[in-house]
């Protein structure tokens, strides 16, 4: 296994120049999360215009797999609706936990596809998994804990 | 982009050390070092502070035991328990006398984490255990004591402790220089346990146990040290050292995992409410009420570990036929050049003491520009196994600022070589990443 299926360029592209870092406003959903066994964290926030993911902003503190993946996340749910973004998200955890044997799903997954790589060093999965699970948490938190108290919760729509 | 092939190719060094180990011999008892990982490399394996390898002489021990003595011991009279047993209690003395202590003073438990939470529990216990247990007991207006640069082991135990009974949980600081801070903290009469490490499993650092042991018995605290990083790599003798408890893991000395010790002062042994209760731990039994056996017994309830104990008892006579004193100057010189050849790489900053004055082989670090989860990765494709995160010491790591360190960690079975092969590695995880 070389290092280098592992760190494909797209990542470290992503890793040195991310997309969409920095939190802005208005969000409508904000999510912490942390990485138990290192450390790491991400704040990250989502802002809908009705079920348009608008814009996705974060602030993170981790390796080059979290922090690509995070930068490739943004990339792939911006000016998507919520349940699109969620099956895209279903599709790299599918790649992502899949130990190597899950054929990715080129079409949802474009760029992330670039972390197939990773699902063979299972010690990184979740550092490939954070920004996901805060983007996930995040929207279910809207109408709870966004700068904008307009938009309605997810699941009420 | 490709990983140099002769970075981490470096093979163990031949024949004796120029610390006078004869590395060489040593390792040759562990088939473990000398497998491949990832393509082929050499396994450098410099995470011994997380676990150790074990030697032939453990694991054959195990078996043998295993396969001529197994019984459960302390209980049944037949000659298989009769053996057992004394395999039992001969691995516990000889485990005592590395650490100073007899027989009496050492509980098995599963690991050093274990030892803590007993040592926690039987004082929560205290509380409703009757008036003879108040000299352990803790309320509102107390204070237990520990340091930041704890494992979780020896500080979530104390929080939840704290939390129990309604003390309260204070700390010494560290330096910037990852010494433990003394005049960051005074204790009181209210201070009733003062709880720190014997050697910092981020930093290596040594804390003054004299000093501190001073100052608790000058208020009239008990004091516990956490001995997992130090029983070990020297000589340690918990006596001298005038520590009330202290905890160890077998699965750190060379020993199997699942053994641990807890050594208490007797006379406090003797007088503290049991954690775990059960058979084998009692005197007298009846449907009333029971009152039970003396310790080491009143804190070993259930069939024990024994097997386990036995390889234990074997990992201590290895490492005596090697001696404590020859592995603690082998480490300390594969720790300074460590830490010379880790100077001389631009971006690099070690956390914690950067000489060896009071401090083992513990090494963390980070390196600017590259995270230490893709140092890691980077070491690993090497064949180097490093620890990576916060080892534990999450606290600590955020007095630093930082999320996550490398962590290389020695043995006496590492060499000079392996030691070129880690600083060999970080250049390399820089020139992966593009950090010059
Ligand atoms: C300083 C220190 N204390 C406590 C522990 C806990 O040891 P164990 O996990 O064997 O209980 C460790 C090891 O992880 C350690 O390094």
């Amino acid at each position: 296994m070389q290092l280098q299926q592992m760190y494909q360029e797209i990542i470290l592209d992503h890793y040195r120049n991310p997309h969409r870092q920095g939190l802005r406003e208005p969000f409508h959903g904000e999510s912490f999360q942390v990485n138990p066994t290192c450390g790491d964290e991400v704040t990250l926030r989502v802002a809908l215009d009705g079920d348009t993911v608008t814009d996705v902003s974060y602030d993170a503190m981790g390796c080059s797999i979290s922090q690509a993946a995070t930068s490739v996340l943004t990339d792939l749910v911006v000016g998507r609706t919520v349940g699109d973004s969620m099956s895209t998200m279903d599709s790299f955890v599918e790649m992502i936990q899949g130990r190597g044997q899950v054929e990715p799903d080129e079409d949802a997954l474009s760029d992330a596809v670039a972390f197939a790589g990773v699902a063979k060093y299972p010690a990184r999965v979740k550092c490939a998994l954070l920004g996901w699970m805060a983007f996930k948490d995040a929207v279910g938190r809207v109408g709870e804990n966004g700068s904008d108290a307009e938009q309605p919760p997810v699941e009420a729509r | 982009m490709t990983v140099a092939p002769e970075a981490g190719r470096m093979l163990a060094s031949t024949g004796a050390e120029p610390t006078g180990l004869d590395t060489e011999k040593i390792r040759a008892d562990f088939a473990i070092l000398s497998r491949t990982v990832r393509e082929q490399r050499p396994l450098v394996y410099l995470d011994s502070g997380a676990t150790s390898q074990r030697p032939r002489q453990v694991l054959d021990a195990e078996r043998a035991f295993l396969e001529h003595h197994n019984a459960a011991v302390h209980r049944g009279a037949h000659q298989l328990a009769e053996e057992a047993t004394d395999a039992y209690e001969a691995a516990r003395s000889r485990i005592a006398e590395l650490v100073g202590a007899t027989s009496d003073d050492l509980v098995f438990t599963k690991n050093a984490t274990e030892g803590i939470n007993l040592v926690t529990y039987a004082m929560s216990n205290s509380a409703t255990a009757g008036p003879e247990f108040a000299r352990f007991t803790l309320g509102p207006g107390d204070e237990v004591v520990v340091t930041e640069m704890e494992h979780h082991a020896n500080l979530v135990p104390w929080q939840e402790l704290c939390r129990r009974t309604g003390a309260t949980l204070r700390w010494y600081g560290v330096t910037d220089q990852g010494r433990l801070d003394l005049d960051s903290l005074r204790l009181s009469e209210a201070t009733k346990l003062v709880a720190f490490t014997h050697q910092s499993n981020v930093m290596g650092t040594v804390p003054p146990v004299d000093e501190l042991v001073r100052r608790a018995r000058e208020v009239g605290a008990l004091t516990l040290l956490d001995a997992c990083q130090s029983v070990p790599h020297g000589p340690v003798n918990l006596p001298d050292l005038g520590v009330d408890f202290a905890v160890f893991s077998g699965h750190k000395m060379l020993g199997p995992s699942g053994i641990g010790v807890l050594y208490g002062r007797r006379e406090l042994l003797e007088a503290m409410p049991p954690f775990l209760t059960g058979g084998s731990m009692i005197e007298m039994v009846r449907m009333e009420g029971s009152s039970y056996a003396p310790p080491p017994q009143r804190f070993e309830a259930g069939v024990p570990m024994t097997s386990q104990a036995v390889g234990l008892g074997v990992a201590v006579d290895y490492l005596n036929a090697v001696g404590m004193d020859r592995i603690a100057a082998h480490e300390r010189s594969l720790t300074e050049r460590a830490l010379a050849g880790l100077a001389e790489v631009g971006g690099v900053h070690i956390i914690g003491p950067t000489d060896t004055e009071h401090r083992g082989g513990a090494v963390s670090f980070v390196v600017d520009g590259v995270h230490a989860h893709d140092a890691g990765q980077v070491l690993d494709s090497l064949g180097l196994a490093v620890r990576v995160g916060h080892h534990c010491a999450w606290p600590l790591h955020r007095r630093f600022g930082i999320a996550a360190t490398v962590r290389a960690s020695f043995a006496l079975y590492n060499t000079e070589s392996e030691v070129d092969a880690l600083v060999a590695g970080v250049h390399e995880s820089k020139r992966f990443f593009g950090v010059s």
